[in-house]
């Protein structure tokens, strides 16, 4: 590789990409909403991760003699499930699994759809055909359909959940790759590195992944949402996690029978889930229009 | 046009081909042999091989998808393990059932998205835009099983308005379009619009203030052509991007109707699924998939085709 072109390139990065980021981070922080929603998420997210801290109670202890209780209880500030377990306790534990089963699939298939994508997109050719045609058959299920496909063959469990979801979301992931690399890899100036002898793996990394990850991560932003509504309904459905553990999703299916008895009980976990991911809608939102992403 | 609409229909082809190897392999992906869901567990090693032999389970891979794409292309879905009947019986009736509750659910949430997208694009950046573009991200980011169960708390629950599950008096095989029939209707087709009423809205928005920036417009609008020519204007531009996305939706929500069905107990194919998985009856669990993701993609044909022949400029694109 010439040693020209490599400084040139090390020193267009340089100057850019700072600039780039931390005019987005200031417009970001310049939208109020979009920081109500993230200040939402480091809230959940660090009830997630200091739940033995912050829940008053275990959220595994049963007993049979306070089942159902009322929100404002003595003791249980929202009440008790079916099984007598407190519900504030649950539902802040619940944040774990939640949290982990809706935001893992998103984050593996960046990274697997992204490669796939990218790898499509800068070879061409067979590999891109190969990769592309089998990428549109998994498009061609409706998202919900074919996660519950999978996870409805596969069986029940964390772990079936987390791989039947991850594969949902990298075909849409690893399209948006495909297009916006093959479109950059036609710009004349990765031409021109190219012609002044960069690599192939110089080139992606400083042009094509430069260009294409901002695009693909706001997109990828945008699914977490769409993820963590779908693997609660996994969970809803009896498929992802098993019970005794407190996920939002399993909590709302287990207390469907008890909204007769305690109806309002029986809704918080799903109020959680719409917390949730609404506020990664909204920052989702909130950072398209801050880099300037068009959909 | 001809050509494209050919080439589009000959692309479907592999597709399909590709969806039907997909929903073929989930039997074969489900852990443990597939005839273990068949058979009583203390069946006998000869009894064992007699069935993979008559369900064809020792022949290689491709030989079996070949015989099963034959039987399939036949309208032989296979048997249920749980109630014996043929998939293709239990999928008809579920299926009627699944297409009115969706086709139900897209008008509510194409009406009411196109009603909220206009507002919104056509008064851009004005406090009525913000609450519509509000209510149109609580309608993609609300869990729609939860809110369906909120809407059986209100209205079922407090108020004894309607009831919470099932589909009437007659059940889904003497369906009439009375009120008894039709109550059963109301929230499942509430809860389930909420989905494409965020998505339309979204759409139209960004169609509207796209079109109404655009200097054909502004340049009608200095000539002094009313609002009403204008509105003419921005309804021919933006119906067939929107009527596509309502197409999509459509699909989606018989994809993925799984959910809201559970909720209301809604006698449809998602109701069926939730059957399939729950007693691990496989060929009932692959026949649904199947039917509903050819569904899917005759759907998304169907769109393209439709989009072409009222847009010209996609065909271009």
């Amino acid at each position: 590789m010439s040693a020209t072109a490599a400084t040139f390139e090390r020193l267009a990065t340089v100057e850019r990409s700072p600039g780039y980021w931390s005019g987005v981070i200031r417009r970001l922080r310049r939208d109020p909403v979009a920081m109500v929603a993230l200040a939402i998420i480091i809230g959940l997210v660090l009830m997630a991760l200091f739940s033995p801290w912050i829940a008053p109670a275990d959220p595994y202890r049963s007993s049979m003699l306070r089942r159902l209780r009322p929100i404002g209880t003595p003791g249980f500030p929202l009440g008790t499930d079916e099984l007598g377990r407190d519900m504030l306790s649950r539902l802040i534990y619940g944040a774990r699994l939640s949290l982990l089963m809706g935001v893992t699939p998103v984050f593996i298939a960046f990274f697997v759809g992204s490669f796939l994508g990218i790898t499509a997109g800068y070879v061409g050719g067979k590999v891109n055909t190969v990769v592309m045609r089998t990428v549109d058959v998994f498009f061609a299920f409706p998202s919900v359909l074919l996660a519950i496909a999978l996870s409805g063959a596969l069986g029940a469990g964390i772990f079936n959940g987390l791989l039947s979801l991850s594969i949902v979301f990298i075909p849409p992931i690893a399209r948006i790759a495909e297009s916006v690399t093959t479109a950059v890899r036609k710009i004349d100036y990765v031409e021109a590195a190219r012609a002044s002898g960069a690599s192939s793996m110089t080139i992606i990394r400083v042009h094509v992944l430069g260009n294409v990850l901002g695009p693909i991560f706001v997109y990828a932003t945008g699914l977490i949402s769409v993820s963590l509504i779908l693997a609660s309904g996994l969970s809803f459905l009896g498929l992802g996690v098993k019970p005794p553990e407190p996920e939002w999703g399993l909590m709302l299916n287990t207390l469907r029978n008890a909204i007769y008895v305690q109806p309002w009980v029986a809704a918080l976990p799903g109020l959680m889930i719409f917390i949730t991911s609404i506020s990664f809608n909204l920052l989702s939102d909130g950072l398209r229009s801050a880099m300037d992403i068009k959909a | 046009m001809l050509l494209y609409i050919a080439k589009r229909v000959l692309y479907t082809l592999p597709v399909a081909l590709g969806v039907s190897i997909v929903c073929f392999m989930l039997v074969h992906i489900a852990p443990g042999d597939p005839l273990t869901s068949v058979l009583p567990p203390d069946a006998s090693a000869q009894l064992q091989a007699e069935m993979r032999r008559l369900y064809g389970f020792d022949r290689p891979l491709p030989v079996q998808y070949g015989l099963w794409l034959l039987k399939t292309l036949q309208g032989d879905l296979g048997t249920s393990i749980a109630t014996g009947r043929a998939v293709a019986v239990e999928l008809w009736s579920a299926m009627g059932n699944t297409l009115m509750l969706a086709v139900l659910a897209t008008a509510i949430g194409f009406v009411l998205g196109c009603l909220f997208g206009f507002v919104a694009g056509y008064f851009r950046d004005s406090w009525i835009d913000k609450l519509a573009s509000f209510v149109s991200i609580i309608g993609v980011s609300v869990p729609h099983y939860w809110l369906g169960m909120v809407l059986v708390i209100i209205f079922s629950v407090q108020l004894n308005w309607l009831p919470a599950t099932g589909a009437g008096p007659g059940g889904s095989a003497d369906w009439v379009w009375d009120w008894a029939h039709i109550r059963h209707l109301i929230l499942p087709a509430v809860t389930m619009s909420v989905i494409p009423m965020g998505i339309v809205a979204r759409t139209v928005r960004a169609l509207v203030a796209d079109i109404l920036s655009q200097e054909f417009i502004v340049g009608q609008r200095a000539k002094g052509l009313l609002d009403l020519g204008v509105l003419r204007h921005v309804i021919k531009n933006a119906a067939p991007t929107a009527l596509a996305v309502m197409g999509l939706q459509l699909g989606y929500l018989l994809g993925g109707s799984i959910l809201i069905e559970t909720v209301f107990s809604w006698p449809g194919t998602g109701f069926l699924l939730g059957q399939a998985i729950f007693q691990r009856d496989l060929p009932l669990l692959q026949g649904t998939i199947l039917v509903l993701a050819m569904f899917f993609v005759a759907l998304n044909l169907i769109v393209d085709v439709v989009q072409t022949l009222l847009d010209p400029r996609v065909q271009r694109s």
